[in-house]
């Protein structure tokens, strides 16, 4: 009688030393983050970082404006990319294709995120770089060349959860749709989409966070240059690749900096997660 | 939910009031599977705090060495063929950058710092022992018909302000300028002895390595770079600048101006094994072999001249 009890209590607290123990690593790299970039923000003001659009550390100069649109240009174009195919490829494996079609082809899409970015980024700069160089001119390495590879990257994201949350909508839907006379894509866009919303929507916000957050592949074919991009051909540097990309020469101030620039980064993604999921929230509500 | 969690607390506050290791506990839990999640769970906790006392400790000694990219593999050589004649010698060869390699000394968790650039003001109080030197090159596409700059030319192409080939009497193409990323001892360099007070525009590409920058420019016919020497290879053209092509030859006359040391950085007067480690990578039989790697020996440039500053 005491020991399926004394097995739960056992179970229940090594759980939670477990459980603790990831949440409390969150919390030490939190306050790590803050605690080294907050000093510096002070230091030359908050508005000089947010707004400020030079970024030459030797000369105390941390403008972070240019990396704050590049990131969120990138990401914005990589949506833009991802989302549409995406969204499209699982309504297809779906709601349209046969069962053999899409038991093939939903593996192989898993598959892709599989491919280490580095992966993406050495295949962007060999092929796609010199593509949009000779195709549009300008030096290749752009925002155009990040958005695409992103795109492409946040694909598996978005179509898993995507197929997961149309496969979850009850079929007692769909039938009752068709039962009224509704084709097949009448129902799809009607039923089955306004259904899935909230699992549409995660997908579409993790694929979101996979971009803003991704360094490597975007350091090999965004070009990096830290300034506001003129255009969709010219180069542009993300927040993470500032990071990345200094990381290993900074020190002092610098370093700081670039502690400075994760605190930023920190806040741009708590920020657009909870536009994402407030907007998810208010449409289930409607 | 306020509830809920008041619940759960007051039955967690319950579950704790019994210990876990009282007789009843183990007899009851000896025999089962989760037995083993604790023994698990133990031997976890002891390894992970044991992890640094489980280094092999068989009594050698241990150089550490740490710092820029770009002397990195060299010293890696070094260290080889010195453990070869001194079996007693570990020498622990680690990247990270010429400014982690300054702090990895002053912090005293390497021995031995390296740094491609030259140490700014506030990192002075280190000792500097150069010990080889290497050109920089400015690259461009082999097709590029640019065979010849001016500095004052090189300066204004990478401030941003010449950003067409056509001023250059060459084919009427904007200049792709490629430059290292902030903090690198290369792009350091570049800016000490170019640009000076100038500013690197900002529109440049900024790639992470030389390898990259080489990479970039031999792919792109109209973009510009620089790198050090000893890496051009036969896919880019290093370009002559005031008619002095880039060599060993020309660096150690002095003629061709592009030039940073290679420093070993150290806290104080080394001794012992530091010692007999450094003065092996300056003695003949090492510094005879790097003009084919590409890098200038030590001797060859005599100590005065050191690293021209052209600051306007």
């Amino acid at each position: 009688m005491a020991r399926p009890k004394a097995n739960d209590r056992l179970i229940r607290i090594s759980l939670l030393v477990v459980a603790l123990s990831a949440i409390s690593i969150l919390a030490i790299i939190t306050i790590f983050i803050f605690e080294q970039g907050l000093p510096i923000m002070a230091k030359y003001g908050l508005k000089n970082f947010l707004l400020g659009q030079d970024w030459f550390p030797s000369e105390k100069s941390f403008g972070l404006l240019p990396m704050i649109v590049g990131s969120l240009l990138v990401t914005l174009g990589a949506l833009l990319i991802g989302v549409p195919l995406g969204l499209a490829s699982a309504i297809f494996l779906t709601e349209f294709s046969t069962r053999r079609v899409s038991r093939i082809l939903k593996p192989v899409i898993e598959l892709l995120s599989g491919i280490p970015s580095v992966v993406y980024g050495f295949l962007g700069l060999m092929f796609l770089v010199p593509f949009i160089r000779e195709t549009f001119g300008g030096p290749g390495l752009s925002v155009l060349s990040a958005s695409i590879i992103l795109g492409i990257m946040i694909l598996p994201t978005i179509i898993s959860i995507s197929i997961d949350s149309i496969r979850a909508v009850p079929d007692s839907y769909r039938e009752g749709s068709m039962a009224l006379g509704a084709t097949k894509w009448q129902t799809v866009r009607m039923v089955v989409l306004p259904a899935a919303r909230s699992g549409l929507v995660a997908g579409i916000i993790l694929g979101m966070g996979r971009a803003i957050g991704e360094t490597m592949a975007v350091i090999m074919v965004a070009g990096n240059a830290a300034d506001l991009p003129g255009s969709l051909l010219a180069p542009v540097r993300t927040l993470t690749s500032n990071i990345a990309l200094e990381m290993a020469y900074a020190s002092g101030e610098h370093r700081q900096a670039l502690f400075a620039t994760g605190v930023i980064l920190f806040v741009i993604i708590m920020i657009l997660n909870f536009l994402a999921n407030l907007t998810a929230r208010k449409q289930s509500r409607k | 939910m306020n509830s809920e969690s008041k619940k759960y607390g007051d039955t967690f506050h319950q579950a704790n009031r019994q210990s876990f290791f009282s007789k009843k506990f183990l007899k009851d839990n000896i025999l089962t599977g989760h037995f083993y999640l604790v023994v698990y769970l133990i031997l976890g906790a002891f390894c992970f705090f044991n992890f640094s006392a489980c280094r092999p400790n068989s009594g050698r000694e241990e150089i550490i060495v740490a710092g820029s990219t770009s002397i990195q593999p060299f010293t890696d050589e070094w260290a080889e063929l010195f453990m070869e004649k001194d079996a007693k010698v570990v020498i622990n060869v680690q990247g990270g950058g010429s400014s982690a390699g300054i702090m990895a000394v002053k912090e005293k968790t390497a021995d031995i710092g390296l740094s491609s650039r030259e140490l700014k003001q506030d990192e002075k109080d280190l000792m500097e022992i150069t010990v080889a030197y290497d050109g920089l090159a400015i690259i461009v596409h082999p097709s590029n018909s640019v065979n010849n700059l001016s500095i004052e030319q090189v300066r204004s192409i990478f401030a941003g302000e010449i950003t067409n080939w056509k001023i250059l009497n060459s084919t009427d193409k904007t200049i792709t300028v490629v430059v290292r990323e902030e903090g690198s001892g290369t792009r350091g360099a570049f800016q000490e002895m170019v640009m000076g007070q100038r500013r690197i525009s900002k529109k440049a590409i900024v790639e992470d390595s030389n390898g990259v920058v080489r990479e970039i420019v031999s792919r792109d016919e109209n973009s510009i770079g620089f790198i050090s020497l000893g890496l051009v290879n036969d896919r880019v053209k290093a370009i002559a600048l005031e008619g002095v092509r880039p060599s060993e030859e020309a660096i150690v006359k002095g003629e061709y101006g592009l030039r940073r040391p290679f420093l070993f950085l150290v806290l104080e007067e080394p001794r012992g094994l530091l010692k007999e480690f450094i003065d092996f990578v300056l003695s003949d039989e090492i510094q005879s072999r790097l003009p084919q790697e590409g890098l200038i020996p030590v001797k060859k440039i005599p100590a005065d001249t050191g690293f021209e500053r052209r600051e306007e």
